[in-house]
């Protein structure tokens, strides 16, 4: 099928099972899939700019959908969403300042690898190791699977990290605020900007959505359940996701042709994804997490060996 | 499988195969009656093209969403 915005041949049959395939992480882990939906589009020849610009179109329906979801399932902190964006937005405005610079001296390409490479195996290395600590100290048969009920029950969700969380959240810098619906009683805005702005930073420095640091950090530092963090970070995306689409949009970067196409897989692998997430206890679902950086920091390691661009 | 849990699939399955006919119908009614129209827009209106995408993409996500829940109420009272 030929699309004429991005002058590419690309079977549509492709683009449906990229989409299906990305929308079922992005609604069971609360992830972009950014680190998949890029490389995909560039294997079939479409260029770099339009690769990241329609992979963020795409994002955004598919978060939508995933959020919605998840809303219904009780799933979104829709106030910590909404500051955790602003904090996003302006991170990503430093980390894309950081690669001008970084351009600038001649070395952006090596740098960015290698901070990718580290940042993506030490999350899943703690995360293993985090969760597979949990399991182990938790170990119950009714953590296996879990009706409905259950599951609700099972938001509040244990950690091995637990008390350093616990140390975190008593940082007492104002103003304190409350997030009822994560269930936190008191915590410093500047915590959750923290938060948010390191993982827009790594968002405009390493691109992508940068789920795979902001839902491990909701969870680690921020103390949000598992299933809140997943479905909170995908209303975040939305936002987020949204205003990059715009810019590329205006940049000449997004194929909106394209991301329906995706969309329409991604959109149905999402639903999938987040009625996933009610039979997994919040330790296994970060288990889960661990080889999704992994991939990513496996196709870093290929581009830097191979010198082979997505 | 408990039938509760059963049923709530039952449930999810027949909602997801209402949605996957009206997201492929979407598509297909964006490709012929807006493709070209879009072409032209993303080389002359950049701002507008910008706006129309975001809505186009929202547009897929929301409104096929609310029309297949209210669908599927529909059917559900038919059925019964």
């Amino acid at each position: 099928m030929f699309f004429p915005i991005s002058n590419s041949h690309i079977d549509p049959l492709y683009l449906v099972i990229v989409g299906f395939v990305i929308g079922i992480l992005g609604g069971f882990f609360g992830v972009g899939g950014s680190f998949i939906a890029g490389p995909a589009l560039r294997l079939m020849g479409v260029d770099w700019n339009f690769a990241v610009g329609t992979d963020l179109a795409h994002i955004v329906g598919k978060s939508i959908v995933a959020a919605r979801k998840h809303r219904t399932l009780g799933n979104v902190d829709l106030k910590l969403g909404m500051i955790m964006a602003l904090g996003t937005i302006g991170g990503a405005e430093g980390g894309a300042q950081l690669i001008q610079a970084l351009k600038r001296a001649g070395n952006v390409n090596a740098v960015v690898s290698w901070v990718a490479i580290v940042v993506y195996v030490s999350i899943s290395v703690f995360m293993l190791w985090e969760s597979h600590t949990t399991l182990k100290l938790h170990k119950r048969p009714s953590s296996r699977t879990l009706p409905d009920a259950k599951a609700a029950a099972s938001k509040a969700d244990q950690s091995a990290f637990g008390p350093v969380t616990k140390k975190i959240q008593r940082i007492r810098i104002w103003p304190m605020i409350s997030l009822p619906t994560s269930g936190i009683q008191e915590i410093s805005l500047w915590t959750i900007l923290s938060v948010a702005v390191v993982g827009g930073f790594f968002s405009g420095f390493l691109g992508g959505g940068a789920g795979y640091i902001r839902m491990p950090s909701m969870v680690y530092v921020l103390g949000i359940p598992t299933h809140l963090a997943v479905g909170t970070d995908l209303f975040e995306i939305v936002i987020s996701a949204s205003y990059g689409t715009f810019t590329h949009a205006i940049k000449g970067n997004v194929d909106i042709l394209i991301a329906l196409v995706m969309h329409t897989g991604a959109v149905i692998g999402a639903q999938i994804g987040v009625v996933a997430t009610q039979y997994f206890a919040g330790p296994k679902i970060r288990l889960a997490f661990v080889p999704l950086p992994l991939i990513g920091a496996a196709i870093v390691i290929y581009t830097l060996a191979t010198g082979h661009k997505f | 499988m408990k039938p509760d849990a059963a049923k709530s699939l039952r449930v999810f399955a027949a909602e997801l195969v209402i949605y996957t006919v009206l997201v492929t119908g979407y598509f297909f009614l964006v490709l012929h009656v807006l493709g070209n129209w879009l072409y032209r827009l993303e080389t002359q209106h950049r701002v507008l093209y910008a706006v129309v995408a975001l809505l186009l993409i929202a547009g897929q996500a929301v409104v096929l969403d609310s029309v297949t829940t209210v669908l599927f109420r529909l059917l559900r009272r038919r059925w019964r």
